[in-house]
């Protein structure tokens, strides 16, 4: 018979015996096969380069307070606006959501003990360490200065450390690609019973989107730069025109790629909205199906839409028109999403925790983002706005707005499980709001002044730009700040926060059926499968200060039979 | 409280329900999965997976390949003169026999033929290893012959062309294969002579492997030394081999305006006019695109290959410690599957490089 230390034990917090400290040691972490540890040592790397990149850009953006140089040459200007985006998306954005939140969170939302393949899983991590290292080796060296796009023929030309940086590139590809691949596999093959498609948290199908882009999309990246670094040591002359080579090619192999990598960014992200917006609502989320299929219809959409990067480089007018069209398909199943993450928020239960101000923050700049995606999608207006400050502002909005805020409410969402600590509420809610409106005192004014045709990579510019710039430095250094206080106060409450249940949210996913921190094997009973956003399926327990699932009765079952799971409604 | 009692005990029974549903793993499924089918669905779709990427990223290879002959069509007719054609079709056949012992040893280790799935997966490793070989020697005689990639290209139509049959090049890759070969002889002899038998017998199989290598070697040389024209004529012995493989087509150099050789008795007039002989463009530079294409795409099946054999050994040595059982083979049949894939990329490659007219 459970005793209430038993149910302490199995749903409330737990003091010891967790993944946690079920081992101690450097080694038991470098060479842990646990998805969770995976995950922490992700977090580290994925903050750090936050934090690297973030600096750059700090940098980049005081040196633009003034029109003219200050204290950056035009050499140093290009290193770190390349160094600024390169590092941003391959190791800062691509890996964030999925390998940390992910990673974390998928095997539990199956109730399960791990992902399909620990070792690559951890072979995963190792490769974005080796790849960070490449990285770090540019730094050393002669740094990098192409643009994070590493555009031939430039790239096969200038003296800067190309071949370490698409090296690094490469292999953290290959960490994508399968994290991407593991997460498949472990979906198909891993779901409990009773959880059919359809009755996957929304999570896993952002996730399971994405996994597809990263497994088809990633491998053609390698491919290219491979072929750079080869173009670069040999000559080979296949993106040379002087050889009869083709450097347009290079610019569609990269957009084959780097199109749907923004979608690897997004969806996640998206997932993870959708997954904490029912909770925090407590309502069930509206439009399931309609979420759930609009991230597969991205994610394969999302292929066919390369040729909107290369309107100005020449490509047939033919297609151009035929990518544009398919661009503003893309943005229906995107709208989709936003209009039914509205239509969860409309008469529910809002509790307006520090998640919930990132889901609202989150809907908005991607909603601003997201449109500004279509001025740019349409050939006529895409002429004048490419390569100006207006599509560094929609990218900006997109990922930044986007992705980074999504990051940031998910790591306030799940921290109670991942640290077993509830974070400061209101300290958390401030954060929140000083990155909301540093982020858009920096990026607002951009799209004004690119839309006025100041254009992007520029080290120096017109005094008629210079309000705008200005406005952007300041909204920088705030949003610095409000980035830099949110995780300080994740940091604070892993150590010193409040004690935190298994469930304190009262999710009905299966994550929140462990304690917090979960075991080494994340369950210590069976769980019980229930609709995702059925909130009648947990009860608030005063013994554990926290939800608890509620058994479902069975009728006379001497032989144990797999739990009926509730119809869902 | 009555109802937290009931609550209580409901808790409970889901901690026994999971104790008495544990059941006891077998000794190659791990911790995290239920069934030894669950294991293997999951390696199963991982492989294929896999494959899909491994197809995308050759695919990038062949677009550029596409590109580049649509491009400048010339530039690949000309180019087939320096490939051999016998050479490569003798390498195709190698790896389709290859694929065909594999399938057998995944076979075999689906029955617990352990025995049969060592032999199978040894064959298989000989074939990749001559493949490697008759690679090599069609590698260095390029290198020689100044067949290389982008900027590197310097061939000389016109230069007389009297290597060494053996070049040095040849002698270079046949370095590592023969410490390797060395070392697995002595690995053999040393662990079975101390009745080691099983780390014995997979240095053995290892070392039969790089003899395989050395197998390939030598009928590459075989060829091209019956291949040499014995007159001291100016022509690339590439043309005679691929004259006496179909002897209808000219040979025709389009950079050497000079004199475009006829090396055969039934002249193509038309083909030989057609040919963009008197070009300005220096064409050789272009053919050095060619043999970049050439270089990466069959460079990175190479790479490919070795991969295989490193994956195929450790088959081979569970193979020898007989761990295979009707309900665990799925390490073979993964392999096994992977192994086709690089089969199918060379079945791909053959005709798109070898076989252009
Ligand atoms: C709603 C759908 C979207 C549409 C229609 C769209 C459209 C476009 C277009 C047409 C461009 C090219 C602009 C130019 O260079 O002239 C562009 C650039 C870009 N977009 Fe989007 N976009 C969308 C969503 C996103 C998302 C979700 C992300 C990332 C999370 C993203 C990231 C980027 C980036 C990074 C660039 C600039 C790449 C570079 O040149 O450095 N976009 N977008
Ligand atoms: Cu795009």
């Amino acid at each position: 018979m459970a005793t209430v230390t038993q149910k302490q034990q199995l749903f409330g917090h737990a003091p010891t015996n967790h993944y946690l400290d079920a081992s101690r040691g450097v080694m038991s972490w470098i060479f842990t096969l646990d998805h969770k540890r995976i995950a922490i040592m992700y977090m580290y790397g994925v903050i750090l380069s936050l934090f690297l990149a973030g600096i750059f850009a700090l940098v980049l953006r005081l040196e633009l307070y003034t029109p003219g140089p200050w204290f950056l040459t035009s050499a140093q200007y290009n290193q770190m606006f390349t160094l600024h985006g390169a590092v941003m998306v391959f190791l800062f954005i691509i890996p964030s959501i999925p390998a940390i939140i992910g990673n974390f969170v998928l095997p539990m939302m199956l109730g399960a003990k791990d992902v399909a393949f620990p070792r690559l899983n951890l072979a995963s991590l190792w490769l974005y360490w080796a790849g960070g290292f490449f990285f770090i080796v540019v730094l050393a060296t002669s740094g990098l200065d192409t643009g994070w796009t590493f555009y031939t023929p430039y790239s096969t030309t200038t003296s800067t450390n190309v071949i370490a940086a698409t090296l690094g590139a490469f292999i953290l590809g290959f960490s994508s690609i399968f994290t991407g691949l593991n997460f498949i596999v472990t979906i198909n093959t891993m779901r409990p019973k009773g959880m059919t498609w359809f009755r996957m948290p929304l999570l896993l199908w952002g996730l399971y989107s994405t996994s597809i882009i990263q497994v088809l999309a990633t491998p053609v990246l390698g491919i290219t730069l491979l072929l750079l670094i080869v173009e670069r040591l040999l000559k080979l002359g296949i993106f040379d025109p002087a050889y009869g080579g083709d450097p347009l090619l290079y610019q569609h192999f990269f957009w084959f790629y780097s199109h749907p990598a923004v979608y690897i960014m997004i969806l996640p992200a998206m997932g993870v909205i959708s997954e904490m917006l029912g909770v925090h609502c407590r309502k069930e989320v509206f439009g399931y199906k309609f979420i759930a299929l609009s991230s597969v219809a991205i994610a394969l959409l999302g292929f066919l839409v390369w040729g909107h990067h290369m309107f100005t480089s020449g490509q047939s007018e033919m297609a151009s028109l035929v990518f544009s069209a398919i661009t503003f398909s893309v943005a229906v199943p995107s709208a989709i999403k936003v209009f039914n993450w509205l239509c969860t928020m409309y008469r529910g239960d809002i509790n307006l925790s520090t998640p919930m101000m990132y889901i609202m923050s989150f809907i908005f700049l991607f909603g601003i983002g997201g449109l500004t995606g279509l001025w740019l999608g349409a050939l006529s207006t895409d002429i004048p706005l490419h390569d100006t400050y207006f599509v560094v502002a929609h990218f900006h909005y997109v990922m930044v707005g986007g992705t980074m805020t999504s990051l940031l409410g998910g790591l306030f969402h799940w921290w109670p499980k991942m640290s077993g600590r509830m974070y400061n509420e209101p300290l958390g809610k401030l954060f929140c709001l000083l990155v909301f409106i540093g982020f858009n005192l920096t990026f607002f004014p951009q799209f004004i002044m690119g839309s006025l045709g100041m254009p992007r990579r520029y080290h120096e510019y017109q005094a008629v730009y210079q309000i705008y710039h200005q406005l952007s430095t300041i909204g920088a250094f705030t949003l610095g700040i409000g980035i830099f206080g949110a995780v300080m106060t994740l940091v604070y409450a892993w150590f010193f926060g409040r004690k935190a249940s298994g469930n304190p949210w009262g999710a009905a996913t299966l994550e929140w059926q462990s304690s917090s921190p979960p075991s080494f094997h994340n369950f210590e009973h069976r769980v019980i499968v229930s609709a995702p956003y059925d909130f009648s399926s947990v009860v608030y327990d005063e013994s554990v200060d926290g939800y608890v699932p509620v058994v479902p009765k069975r009728e006379a079952a001497p032989a144990p039979q797999p739990t009926p799971a509730p119809v869902s409604n | 409280m009555a109802t937290t009692n009931v609550v209580r005990d409901e808790y409970s029974e889901l901690v026994d329900l999971e104790h008495s549903h544990d059941h006891e793993h077998g000794q190659f499924i791990a911790h995290h999965f239920h069934s030894a089918e669950q294991q293997f669905d999951s390696g199963k779709l991982g492989i294929w997976l896999f494959l899909v990427t491994e197809v995308l990223f050759f695919g990038g290879l062949f677009v550029a390949y596409i590109i580049y002959r649509y491009n400048r069509p010339d530039v690949f007719i000309d180019a087939h003169h320096h490939l051999d054609t016998l050479l490569g079709g003798l390498n195709t056949i190698v790896l389709l026999f290859s694929s065909l012992t594999m399938a057998w040893g995944v076979r075999a280790a689906q029955l617990g033929d352990n025995r049969t799935t060592a032999i199978s997966v040894l064959a298989t490793m000989v074939c990749a290893a001559l493949f490697l070989g008759v690679k090599a020697v069609e590698y260095s005689h390029k290198w020689d012959l100044g067949l290389l990639p982008g900027n590197l290209f310097s061939y000389d139509p016109l230069a007389k062309h009297d290597h060494a049959l053996i070049s040095n090049y040849l002698v270079m890759l046949c370095v590592p294969f023969g410490v390797l070969l060395l070392g697995f002889l002595l690995g053999a002899i040393l662990n079975l002579n101390t009745g080691k038998k099983l780390i014995g017998q997979f240095y053995g199989g290892m070392a039969i492997t790089m003899l395989g290598y050395f197998a390939g070697v030598g009928v590459g040389v075989l060829w091209m030394a019956t291949m040499t024209p014995k007159h001291d004529s100016h022509d690339d012995h590439h043309a005679a081999v691929v004259v006496a493989a179909d002897a209808v087509r000219p040979v025709v150099f389009s950079a050497d305006d000079a004199a475009p050789k006829v090396e055969t008795a039934v002249v193509d007039g038309a083909a030989a006019a057609e040919a963009p002989a008197g070009s300005t463009a220096p064409l050789d530079k272009s053919l050095g695109v060619f043999f970049s294409i050439y270089y990466c795409m069959t460079g990175l099946h190479a790479v490919h290959i070795i991969a295989g054999i490193a994956a195929l050994a450790w088959i081979f040595y569970r193979s020898l410690a007989a761990q295979w059982r009707p309900d665990y083979f799925g390490p073979v049949d993964f392999v096994g599957l992977y192994w086709h894939l690089v089969d199918l990329i060379w079945i791909y490659l053959f005709p798109l490089m070898y076989l252009i007219r």
